[in-house]
């Protein structure tokens, strides 16, 4: 490869210019001629039954020109909402997902109705006069409940709310709990998170009669998905789809599931004649967009007295609300990564999906992989204290030293865990912290320190890694083209939303092409120009897709290589490339450009056989996974009149291996850290427990961190390279919010220790932490009368 | 019923017929046509929408359209002059104060009311400032960045825009 100038370096990103100008173009922002825009009629119960709608009224609205319910959909529609059950072998019972309600409502949000209007308004205010007659029936909410034997189910007819029980593991844990001198067990919940993209999703669609071809702009993450799964649906020939994904307000995984809003929608575009335009408002948001988490887990960690952890059984609930979504088993993947760092290879990992009368869960950042995460470093510090060992000091004793195999015999690339500890350590002044805390405890005050060495895996996914489980392989594509006087598109696969894609392919290309920056245009999002992608989640869009950019324009050079050594007059061996320029090796002087090859490529006289044009396509499948792996650090203070906390430091060093743009990654790790923090101490959907109505139904009451929730996220890393693509770079997007929720409730538990408080659930608001302080000191007060 | 509101918008006048519910929000984005202005949430909660309302940072999903009536107004397309970006607008750009952009206009109109009222505002005068704002990609650390690196270069209380001026005189 030609010497880097751009990989590495701190690239401006080329998408801000129009976003800061109020010129970036969201689905919103956009209109057709002709459209209507559609209002969708929703449950308002967790469970019922559907006697009968009336649509009358609704029809005689002001703007009204059509309302539609289930039966106009039939045959339009083909099948039901499709789910990758990869993940989870042992599926108990396939669960169908209709795109709208025919007898029976399942959620608080599920579509029943669909009313297009002329104007926005009109369609939302006709919703409002569609009359569904609902029969309320009983709701499943609680998930300790819903695998009783007696319990109601989720769905009329089905034997029980289990929609998977798994369990894998490996090594003997009954004799390593045999042999522990300690057994620690802790119920950890994972509450149930809204994704919340500042965006909500939106559609604009139309279908033209005759052409039989549909164009939709989609608030999505997966624009290629999105058009197979049309395609599936409607019987239009895919090639007669086109799907695009403009500038996208965020999605951390909310949109990557395809939802029944963009089935209707391309349904009632074909129904209508006229283009549809749909946008999601935020309450409307919060009950039909999926939701994250809502997991429970049990654990039992046994180890040695000297810190040596021995064994570990993990009972995964995961609520998947009303049906199983298309990425909703994914959330099992915090299995792969069941024992952390740590070097454990007595484990047991069941999990049990749960079938809700709730909003159905998919992947949220992480998805799978913070609650793994969560889990263990809870459990490591909880046997730390019980066996009085510092949570550093036991860490050490049991990391995974390399090369390393887990516990379910997954290969990690590379890592160097006491590299970012230590780091994170010097960072943060772990001794002098400790000296600080001992002075003030001795004043009443309760500052604590919590620590999460995180890993991930990511990188998904190698055909050699999912073809065990199904034949699906999650390549991804590039094509690179050079034009004739020197400049070059690289269309990918792969669709951003935030996370600079342009930029930091911009940077590989220009590198490896030895073309200028600005010579560069990268093309995403649109399945009209680009190969096919599965898009940009599970931190996997570099390491897989920015390789398969890597990978064609090394065809490209490769091709131009031998047109330059034709143009020299040499021999292909003797030419040299070297910062856009071939020459023949010991004479830098005589030496063709790129740019001159690229033109020459366009005209006569080309070597014998070869034919015109300079271009490349790449379907890059990794040879496998990629193990990223970090510290952080959290400092904070408990109040405990208030039980308010206050983060006082927090430090992030992280492990990404080989950074193309260091400001993106530094930018990814700070916004994941954020939703980390939010999920530690603010942030819980509550559904009622009877009727499984959504009781945080607007952003008044869910609370996002603002500006003065968050502390300053002191970031650094160290660098060790993956070896399992070309890039030797790691996924990042991720990594903030696998590590942060651990930190923050170690260090609280670390603040409220002297109290003898050995755990906290999340969100740790101030009114449960205040409860939790009050419950510790009358428990201390009555021991000790208990003593006199 | 449709009432005629006129309104100046970024330096140019417009006369509509609405109606009297239309927020103001609304009529930047349909009537208009300015959709650099957007709309996170339905209950006034994330500054997604805030706008410069004779100077002054609104939310303008609290606004009703007729509410504005005679009003200059100014949105972020109204920010980059003569083919300049706003030093706040640079200031985002080179500090990252942005990933998916969503909320970046609403930010930056804060942040112009801010710098407008306080030109050297400490990293805690900033974000208690820019508290009616939700972002959910960046964390803040680089939005608070952005506003200290914009202060800096607008080089406190000298150089201000037209409306930051107009802003000062009338408070
Ligand atoms: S749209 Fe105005 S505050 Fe959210
Ligand atoms: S940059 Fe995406 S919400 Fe702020």
């Amino acid at each position: 490869m030609a010497v880097t100038t751009m990989i590495g370096a701190k690239i401006h990103r080329r998408e801000d210019p129009r976003l800061i100008t109020g010129r970036g173009r969201y689905v919103d922002d956009m209109k057709l001629n002709g459209m209507l825009h559609v209002g969708f009629v929703r449950s308002p119960y967790g469970h019922a039954r559907i006697r009968s709608i009336d649509v009358t009224d609704a029809a005689k609205a002001p703007g009204v020109v059509a309302v539609y319910t289930a039966r106009d959909f039939e045959g339009l529609l083909q099948g039901e909402m499709p789910v990758t059950i990869s993940f989870v072998p042992d599926k108990k019972q396939p669960i169908g997902w209709a795109f709208i309600a025919k007898d029976e409502a399942r959620y608080h949000g599920e579509i029943v109705a669909v009313v297009l209007a002329r104007e926005k308004s009109q369609a939302a205010d006709a919703t409002a006069l569609v009359s569904v007659d609902f029969e309320p029936l009983p709701a499943v909410v609680d998930l300790d409940k819903a695998v009783e034997s007696k319990s109601p189910t989720a769905h009329t007819g089905i034997p029980d709310n289990v929609a998977w029980d798994m369990t894998v593991g490996a090594g003997d844990v009954d004799a390593a709990f045999a042999d522990a001198d300690v057994v620690v067990k802790q119920r950890i919940l994972q509450q149930r998170l809204f994704p919340i993209a500042m965006e909500g999703r939106a559609v604009l669609v139309e279908y033209v009669p005759f052409d039989n071809r549909l164009t939709m702009w989609t608030s999505s993450q997966v624009p290629h998905w999105v058009r197979l799964c049309l395609t599936l649906a409607m019987g239009i020939p895919e090639s007669n789809i086109r799907i695009v994904a403009p500038d996208v307000g965020g999605g951390f995984g909310s949109k990557i599931h395809i939802y029944p809003e963009e089935y209707l929608a391309a349904a009632a575009s074909k129904l209508s004649g006229r283009p549809i335009k749909w946008t999601e408002g935020r309450s409307e948001n919060l009950q039909a967009t999926h939701h994250g988490r809502a997991q429970i887990f049990d654990i039992e960690i046994a180890a040695k007295k000297d810190g040596t952890l021995l064994g570990y059984k993990v009972r995964q609930y995961v609520d998947t609300g009303a049906y199983v979504s298309v990425f909703s088993s994914f959330q099992c993947s915090a299995y792969a990564i069941a024992e952390g760092a740590y070097d454990l290879k007595n484990v047991k990992f069941q999990t049990v999906g749960i079938l809700t009368n709730t909003t159905p869960t998919d992947a949220y950042r992480g998805a799978g992989r913070p609650e793994a995460t969560h889990a263990i470093e809870r459990g490591i510090d909880l046997v730390a204290r019980e066996i009085g060992m510092d949570p550093v000091e036991i860490r050490r004793k049991n990391f995974s030293k390399f090369p390393h195999s887990n516990y379910l015999g997954f290969a990690y690339d590379t890592g160097d865990y006491d590299k970012a500890l230590t780091k994170a350590l010097a960072t943060v002044g772990y001794d002098a912290f400790r000296q600080q805390q001992k002075e003030l405890r001795a004043k009443g005050r309760y500052l604590g320190i919590g620590l999460s060495t995180w890993i991930e895996v990511c990188g998904f996914g190698p055909s050699a890694v999912t073809a065990a489980n199904e034949p699906l392989a999650l390549v991804e594509s590039s094509s690179v083209r050079l034009h004739p006087t020197g400049s070059a598109t690289v269309y990918v696969g792969t669709s951003p939303h935030g996370q600079g894609h342009a930029t930091t392919f911009a940077q590989i290309a220009a590198d490896t092409l030895g073309l200028p920056y600005d010579a560069i245009d990268v093309r995403t999002s649109d399945t009209g120009d680009t190969p096919f992608g599965y898009g940009t989640y599970g931190s996997r869009s570099l390491h897989v897709g920015g390789s398969a950019v890597l990978m064609s324009c090394r065809k490209v050079v490769d091709k131009a290589r031998k047109l330059a050594a034709h143009m020299l007059e040499a021999s292909e061996e003797d030419v040299a490339f070297d910062q856009g320029r071939f020459y023949v090796k010991g004479s830098p002087d005589k030496a063709k450009t790129m740019g001159e090859v690229a033109f020459a490529a366009h005209r006569d006289n080309l070597p014998e056989g070869m034919e015109h044009g300079l271009e490349a396509v790449t379907y890059y499948d990794p040879p496998d996974l990629s193990w990223p792996f970090g510290t952080h650090i959290c400092v904070v203070e408990v109040d405990p009149e208030t039980g308010a906390v206050d983060l006082q430091r927090y430090v992030a060093i992280d492990d990404c291996g080989n950074v193309i743009n260091p400001m993106i990654v530094e930018g990814q790790v700070q916004g994941g850290v954020a939703q980390g923090i939010a999920q530690a101490l603010f942030e819980e959907v509550i559904h009622d427990a009877e009727t499984g109505q959504l009781r945080t139904g607007t952003l008044l009451d869910y609370s996002i961190p603002g500006t003065g929730e968050i502390p300053v996220i002191e970031c650094d890393r160290t660098i060790t390279p993956s070896t399992t693509n070309p890039l030797g770079a790691k996924g990042i997007g991720e990594a903030g919010t696998i590590a942060a929720s651990p930190a923050v409730i170690n260090a609280i538990c670390d603040a409220l220790s002297p109290l003898g408080i050995k755990h906290v659930d999340m969100p740790a608001s101030p009114d449960r932490l205040w409860k939790q302080i009050q419950e510790a000191r009358a428990h201390a007060n009555g021991s000790k009368e208990a003593h006199q | 019923m449709k009432h005629k509101v006129s309104t100046t918008v970024n330096g140019s006048r417009h006369e509509h017929e609405v109606e009297s519910r239309l927020l103001l929000v609304h009529y930047l984005r349909d009537e208009v046509g300015l959709t650099g202005t957007h709309i996170g949430c339905d209950t006034s909660q994330c500054g997604a929408c805030t706008i410069l309302v004779d100077g002054k940072a609104v939310k303008s999903c609290t606004m009703f359209a007729v509410q504005a009536e005679g009003k200059e107004l100014t949105t972020i397309e109204g920010m980059a002059k003569d083919g300049v970006l706003h030093p706040l607008q640079q200031a985002f750009w080179d500090e990252h104060g942005l990933q998916c952009g969503y909320c970046t206009p609403g930010f930056i109109m804060a942040a112009a009311y801010l710098l407008s009222q306080n030109p050297n505002p400490t990293e805690d005068e900033i974000r208690r400032g820019l508290e009616g704002n939700l972002c959910r990609c960046t964390g803040y650390v680089n939005i608070v960045k952005s506003v200290q690196a914009a202060a800096k270069t607008m080089g406190g209380a000298k150089a201000k825009t037209g409306e930051q001026q107009a802003a000062t005189r009338r408070a």
